[in-house]
C-alpha cells in the first residue's frame, strides 16, 4: 500500500522553489493595502495603527513561510492535540469570563491579546481534515460516523456563542458544514439539517442576548435607531455611497476623517478604503481577495491526500468567510457581527490566524504529493 | 485505491461547487457595492455633506433708533464675555482660581462651572461671566499666558441711553418664545442668542431692525467639533430707524408729569400727525430687560396699580369729559344749529323725571356756542345733543378720529368707545335712553378716548379738517391727509370757542395762556367723572369733597393747539384722578406746548418775528 511508503524529505531549496510565491505576494500586497488604509485611518499618520500593522504583517509573513517549509505530516499528527489545547483555552476564557462577570474573549500574552476563538478556526479545520482523511466514503455515509465530527464542531461553536461572539460561531458552523459537504455527506442530510435549523430559529432567538437581538432588529431597519445601534450601518453606507465611483481621494474621506465612521481601523476598514478609493478601489481589493481564494482552491484540488485537500479548503473557507461577512456587514447586507477584514483590519489575532492558515496551506501545496497514511499510527 | 479515487472525485466535484458559490457571493458583494457606490452615489454624497457641514447663523447687528434730531435712542454696545475651554485649560479648577483673583468670580460660580464642565464636551466653551467691564477685560488680556483656555469675546447688547423716558415708546428686546417662533419663519428666531423686539418700536419695526441673518458653513466632525470654516455670508445689518420723536421734548414731558401719580401726554404735529412726544408715567426702564429681567421686578411692575408697563397715552381709555364738547358742537353746527343760537342754562336740564346738572350750580344764563365752549357750559351741549341725537354725535366723533384705532406704529393701540344706539342694543341688549344722549354730549357715560385720540382730534380740528393719523417712524409722512369734509366756517366757530377757553375773560383755562409774546394757544379743559355722582351725594355737597379716595376722583384733562393763528402742534394731557382739568392738566399742557414751540426751529422763528 502506498500508505506504507514514507515520502522522501526534500531539501529547503527544493521546497522554496515549489512554494507558490504568487500567493505569498498577493497576501503581502493585501497586507500592504491594509497599512495604507490604517495610515489614513490614523489621520495621515503611521501612528498608532499603520506601523504596528506593518510589523505584524512582516512577522506574519515570516511565520507563514516558516510553516510552509514544515512537514505536512506534523499537522496531521498533532491536529487532535492542537484542537484539544485550543478547546481548553476557549474553556479557560469562558471560565475567566464567568469569574470576572464580563465577556472576556482573549488571553493577554503581553505583546498581543490572543483570542482562542480565532485559533479554533484553524484547529477545527485540522481536526476535521484529519478525521475525514481517515474515512472512506462508505463510512462517511453512515450516520453514526458523523457523530464525532458534529461534536468537534458543536463544542467550540457553543463555547464561542456563549462568549458571546455570533460572527465567529457562525464561521465555525459554516466551516464544519463545508467539511461535511466536501467529505461526501449525502445532500438530503443537509436539507434535513437546514430544515431543522429553520425550525430552531425561534429557539435561537430566545437564547440570544439583548444586544444581539437589537443588532438583528436594527439591521432589518437601521433608520429606526439612527443614533443608537443603527448608527454604524447608516454611517458606513453613507461613507460607501458618497465615495462614488472614483472615491474622495486618499486621506480625503470625510466620513472617516471626521469620525462619523465608527471603528474605521477595525471592522469598518473596508468602508474607509471604499470611501477614499471609490468603487474602483473596493472592487480591486475584492478582486485581490478573490484571486487569493482561487489559488487556495487550486491548492486544494492539486493535493494528492484527503487531509491536504480538506484542510486547504477549510483554510480557504475561513478566509472567505471573514471577507464575505465583513463586507456584507459594512454594506448593510447582514447585521453588524464584528468580524474583521483579514490583513486590512487592525488586529493581531486575525492576522495571526490568517497567516498560520496560509502557512499550512502553502505547506500542503509544497507537499502536495506527500503520502499520508489513513491513521497516524502508521506513520 | 478506488476508495481514494472515489472520495477525490466527490471532493473535486463538491469543491468546485463551493468555489462557484464563493464566486457567486463575491458577485453579490460586487453588485452591492455597485448599487451603493455608483447607482446611489449622489444620494449618499448629499448625506455625507449633510453630516460634514454645519450651518451656523450669524446674528446681524440690530438697527439703531434715532430721534428727529439724530440723537441715538437705541444702540448696540459691545459687552465682553469670558469663557473657558476645558480641553485647553488642562486644570480647569486652577485656571478658574487664577481668574478669580483678576475678576469678581464667587466660589459658588466656580463650582457651578466645574459641575457643568463634566457634562459638556471638552472643546465646548463654558460661559464664566457675561458683563465684564473694560478694566476686567484688560486684566484678563494681560495675564492671558497664565490662563490657558480662557477666551474673551464680545457680543452686542441693546442699550437705551435715555432709560425710562422712552420705555413705552421703544419697548425692549427679549428672548424668542415658542409662539413667536411658530409665527415667524425667519431662521434667526431659532438662535438662542437672538433677541426679538418686544413692545414699542422694537416690536412694530422688528423685521426692519433685525436685518438678515448671515451664514457660516463650518465643517464639523462626528462629535460636533468645528474643523474649519468653508464659506461665510455676513448677512445684512438691520436698518436704522429715525423717529419723529424729539427726545428733548419727551424728556420735558416726562419730567413735567413726574409729579403726578399717573398721567399721560401727547404732542403731535397737526399737519403731518408726526408724534413729537408721547409720555406716560409711571414708566419702566427698558435697560432692565437687557440682561434678563428678574421675576421680582416684573411682578412689582405688573402689580403696581399705577400700571407702569401700560402706555397710557395709547392704551389708556378715559371718559374725555368736556374735551369732547367740540365734537358735540360741530355736530350741532352741521345739523344746522347756528353759532349764535342761544340756550338758557339754569344750572341743570330736566328730562322726564331726571335732572342733568351743569358743573356750575347757578347756571350760565343765556349762552351761545362761543361762551358755551369758553365756560364749558354743560346745559348748552345737553341741548345740542338732544337736538342732533347720539348717532350724529358719534358720526362726528369718528370723523375726528375717536372710537377707532388710528394705525399708530406702536403695538397695542386701544380704540376707545363712541357709543351709538345700535352699539348699545348690540353690546348691552338694551334700548338707548334719551338721558344717555345728553351725557354723551358732554363726553361722559359710555364715551371713552385715549390721550392720543384726543390729540389727533384737536389736530384734525385745527389743520382745516384733514384726517391726519399719528406716527413715529420717519418715512410714513402723509403730505396731504384726506379731508374729513367739514365746513371751514363751522371749524372756525369751534376753534374760536377753544381760544375763548384760554384767552377769554371768563375762560376755564385762563391760567394756561402762553407767556410767550405774540403766540396764543387755544384749548379745552375736561374734568371727567370716574364715578357717577348720586343724587344724595350732590345734595350733601359730597361730590366736591377733597377727601374722596384717589381712585374715585375725577380725571383732569386738557387738549390744546398753538399757535392759534397758524397751528403747528396739538397737545393732550391727562392726569388720572387729577380732579380738575383746568387747575391740574392745563398748566402741564401749556408748559409742554411752550417747550415744543421753543425747541422747534420753525417755532423759534415764529417767536422771533413777532
Amino acid at each position: 500500500m502506498a500508505t506504507q511508503i514514507k515520502s522522501p524529505e526534500r531539501g529547503l531549496a527544493e521546497k522554496l522553489g515549489a512554494l507558490r510565491w504568487s500567493l505569498v505576494l498577493l497576501l503581502a500586497l493585501i497586507g500592504g493595502i491594509g497599512c495604507a488604509v490604517l495610515y489614513s485611518a490614523g489621520g495621515g499618520s503611521a501612528q498608532p495603527w499603520a506601523i504596528r500593522h506593518g510589523v505584524r504583517l512582516l512577522v506574519g509573513i515570516g511565520i507563514m513561510l516558516l510553516l510552509a517549509m514544515g512537514s505536512v505530516r506534523f499537522w496531521f499528527r498533532w491536529s487532535y492535540a492542537i484542537y484539544a489545547v485550543t478547546l481548553l483555552l476557549l474553556l479557560a476564557v469562558e471560565i475567566m469570563g464567568e469569574i470576572s462577570k464580563g465577556a472576556e474573549r482573549w488571553i493577554d500574552l503581553g505583546f498581543m491579546q490572543l483570542q482562542p476563538s480565532e485559533l479554533m478556526k484553524i484547529a477545527l479545520v485540522l481536526a476535521l481534515a484529519r478525521y475525514f482523511h481517515s474515512a472512506w466514503l462508505e463510512e462517511v455515509r453512515n450516520p453514526l460516523y458523523l457523530v464525532p465530527p458534529l461534536l468537534l464542531i458543536a463544542l467550540p461553536a457553543i463555547l464561542v456563542l456563549k462568549q458571546p461572539d455570533l460572527g465567529t460561531a457562525v464561521t465555525l458552523l459554516a466551516i464544519g458544514g463545508i467539511f461535511l459537504f466536501l467529505a461526501g455527506v449525502r445532500l438530503w442530510k443537509f436539507a434535513l439539517a437546514i430544515g431543522l435549523g429553520g425550525a430552531a430559529l425561534p429557539v435561537i432567538w430566545g437564547a440570544m442576548h439583548g444586544y444581539q437581538r437589537r443588532r438583528v432588529l436594527t439591521f432589518l431597519n437601521p433608520e429606526s435607531d439612527p443614533l443608537g445601534s443603527g448608527y454604524h450601518i447608516i454611517q458606513s453606507k453613507i461613507a460607501l455611497g458618497s465615495g462614488g465611483f472614483w472615491g474622495k481621494g486618499y486621506l480625503q474621506g470625510t466620513q472617516a476623517q471626521l469620525s462619523f465612521l465608527p471603528e474605521k481601523q477595525t471592522d469598518f476598514a473596508f468602508t474607509m478604503l471604499a470611501e477614499e478609493t471609490g468603487f474602483v478601489g473596493a472592487t480591486v481589493t475584492l478582486g485581490l481577495y478573490f484571486l487569493a481564494l482561487a489559488l487556495a482552491l487550486s491548492v486544494a484540488l492539486r493535493a494528492s491526500h484527503q487531509f491536504g485537500r480538506l484542510a486547504a479548503m477549510g483554510i480557504g473557507m475561513n478566509f472567505f468567510l471573514y471577507i464575505v461577512i465583513n463586507v456584507a456587514m459594512v454594506t448593510g447586507l447582514i447585521p453588524v457581527v464584528g468580524v474583521p477584514l483579514p490583513l486590512i483590519s487592525y488586529g493581531g489575532t486575525a492576522m495571526l490566524t490568517v497567516m498560520v492558515g496560509f502557512g499550512i496551506l502553502l505547506c500542503i501545496d509544497v507537499n502536495a504529493q506527500a503520502q499520508i497514511p489513513r491513521f497516524p499510527t502508521e506513520l | 485505491m478506488h476508495q481514494e479515487a472515489d472520495r477525490q472525485r466527490v471532493f473535486t466535484r463538491r469543491a468546485l461547487f463551493v468555489g462557484a458559490c464563493q464566486t457567486a457571493l463575491f458577485g453579490v458583494l460586487g453588485s452591492r457595492l455597485y448599487h451603493l457606490q455608483v447607482r446611489q452615489a449622489s444620494d449618499y454624497a448629499l448625506l455625507a455633506e449633510d453630516n460634514r457641514v454645519n450651518q451656523r447663523l450669524l446674528i446681524p447687528p440690530r438697527g439703531r433708533i434715532f430721534d428727529r434730531q439724530g440723537r441715538p435712542l437705541a444702540r448696540n454696545v459691545p459687552t465682553y464675555r469670558v469663557r473657558v475651554v476645558r480641553e485647553q485649560a488642562k486644570d480647569l479648577g486652577a485656571v478658574l482660581e487664577r481668574l478669580a483673583t483678576l475678576i469678581r468670580l464667587p466660589p459658588e460660580r466656580i463650582e457651578e462651572i466645574l459641575a457643568k464642565s463634566k457634562v459638556q464636551r471638552a472643546f465646548v466653551p463654558l460661559p464664566v461671566r457675561d458683563d465684564l467691564d473694560w478694566e476686567e477685560v484688560s486684566r484678563i488680556a494681560i495675564r492671558s499666558p497664565d490662563l490657558p483656555g480662557v477666551v474673551l469675546d464680545s457680543a452686542l447688547l441693546r442699550d437705551y441711553p435715555y432709560g425710562e423716558i422712552l420705555g413705552h415708546i421703544l419697548g425692549y428686546v427679549g428672548p424668542v418664545n415658542e409662539r413667536e417662533q411658530a409665527d415667524d419663519g425667519d431662521p434667526l428666531l431659532r438662535m438662542p442668542e437672538f433677541r426679538l423686539g418686544k413692545n414699542g418700536i422694537e416690536q412694530s419695526y422688528d423685521k426692519a431692525l433685525r436685518g438678515r441673518a448671515g451664514l457660516s458653513q463650518v465643517e464639523v466632525n462626528a462629535v460636533g467639533r468645528e474643523i474649519r470654516e468653508l464659506a461665510r455670508d455676513p448677512g445684512d445689518p438691520g436698518d436704522d430707524l429715525q423717529l419723529s420723536l424729539d427726545v428733548e421734548l419727551q424728556r420735558f414731558c416726562c419730567e413735567r408729569l413726574s409729579n403726578e401719580l399717573a398721567a399721560a401726554a401727547v404732542c403731535l404735529d397737526v399737519h403731518t400727525g408726526a408724534v413729537l412726544a408721547l409720555a406716560s408715567v409711571p414708566s419702566f426702564d427698558p435697560r432692565a430687560f437687557a440682561n434678563g429681567l428678574s421675576q421680582r421686578q416684573w411682578n412689582a411692575w405688573r402689580d403696581n396699580t399705577r400700571h407702569p408697563l401700560v402706555n397710557k397715552a395709547l392704551k389708556g381709555e378715559y371718559p374725555p369729559g368736556s374735551t369732547f364738547k367740540m365734537v358735540t358742537g360741530l355736530a350741532g353746527l352741521e345739523a344746522g344749529i347756528s353759532p349764535s343760537h342761544e340756550v338758557f342754562c339754569p344750572g341743570y336740564m330736566s328730562l322726564g323725571r331726571s335732572q342733568f346738572h351743569c358743573w356750575k350750580a347757578g347756571g350760565h344764563g343765556r349762552i351761545a356756542l362761543n361762551d358755551a365752549l369758553g365756560q364749558s357750559c354743560d346745559v348748552y351741549f345737553y341741548d345740542v345733543a338732544r337736538k342732533v341725537g347720539v348717532d350724529a354725535i358719534a358720526a362726528m366723533a369718528h370723523r375726528l378720529g375717536l372710537g377707532q384705532r388710528l394705525g399708530m406704529d406702536l403695538p397695542g393701540e386701544k380704540p376707545g368707545l363712541i357709543p351709538t344706539s345700535a352699539w348699545k342694543e348690540a353690546a348691552l341688549g338694551e334700548p338707548w335712553q334719551k338721558g344717555e344722549t345728553l351725557v354723551t354730549g358732554i363726553g361722559q357715560g359710555f364715551v371713552l378716548a385715549t390721550p392720543l385720540q384726543l390729540a389727533v382730534m384737536v389736530a384734525r380740528l385745527c389743520n382745516g379738517g384733514r384726517a391726519v393719523r399719528p406716527w413715529l417712524a420717519q418715512g410714513r409722512e402723509e403730505a396731504d391727509a384726506p379731508s374729513i369734509g367739514l365746513d371751514l366756517a363751522h371749524l372756525q366757530a369751534v376753534l374760536k370757542g377753544m381760544n375763548e377757553v384760554v384767552n377769554g375773560a371768563r375762560g376755564t383755562a385762563k391760567r394756561a395762556a402762553l407767556t410767550m409774546e405774540g403766540v396764543r394757544m387755544a384749548g379745552k379743559t375736561g374734568t371727567s367723572q370716574v364715578r357717577r355722582i348720586s343724587r344724595a351725594e350732590r345734595a350733601a355737597g359730597l361730590h366736591k369733597r377733597k377727601d374722596k379716595p384717589w381712585e374715585d376722583r375725577d380725571h383732569a384733562l386738557f387738549v390744546c393747539f398753538a399757535p392759534y393763528d397758524a397751528p403747528r402742534y396739538a397737545v393732550s394731557v391727562i392726569v388720572e384722578h387729577g380732579e380738575s382739568g383746568s387747575a391740574r392738566a392745563s398748566p402741564i399742557a401749556r408748559d409742554i406746548m411752550t417747550k415744543a414751540l421753543e425747541i422747534d426751529p420753525a417755532g423759534r422763528r415764529l417767536v422771533a418775528q413777532r
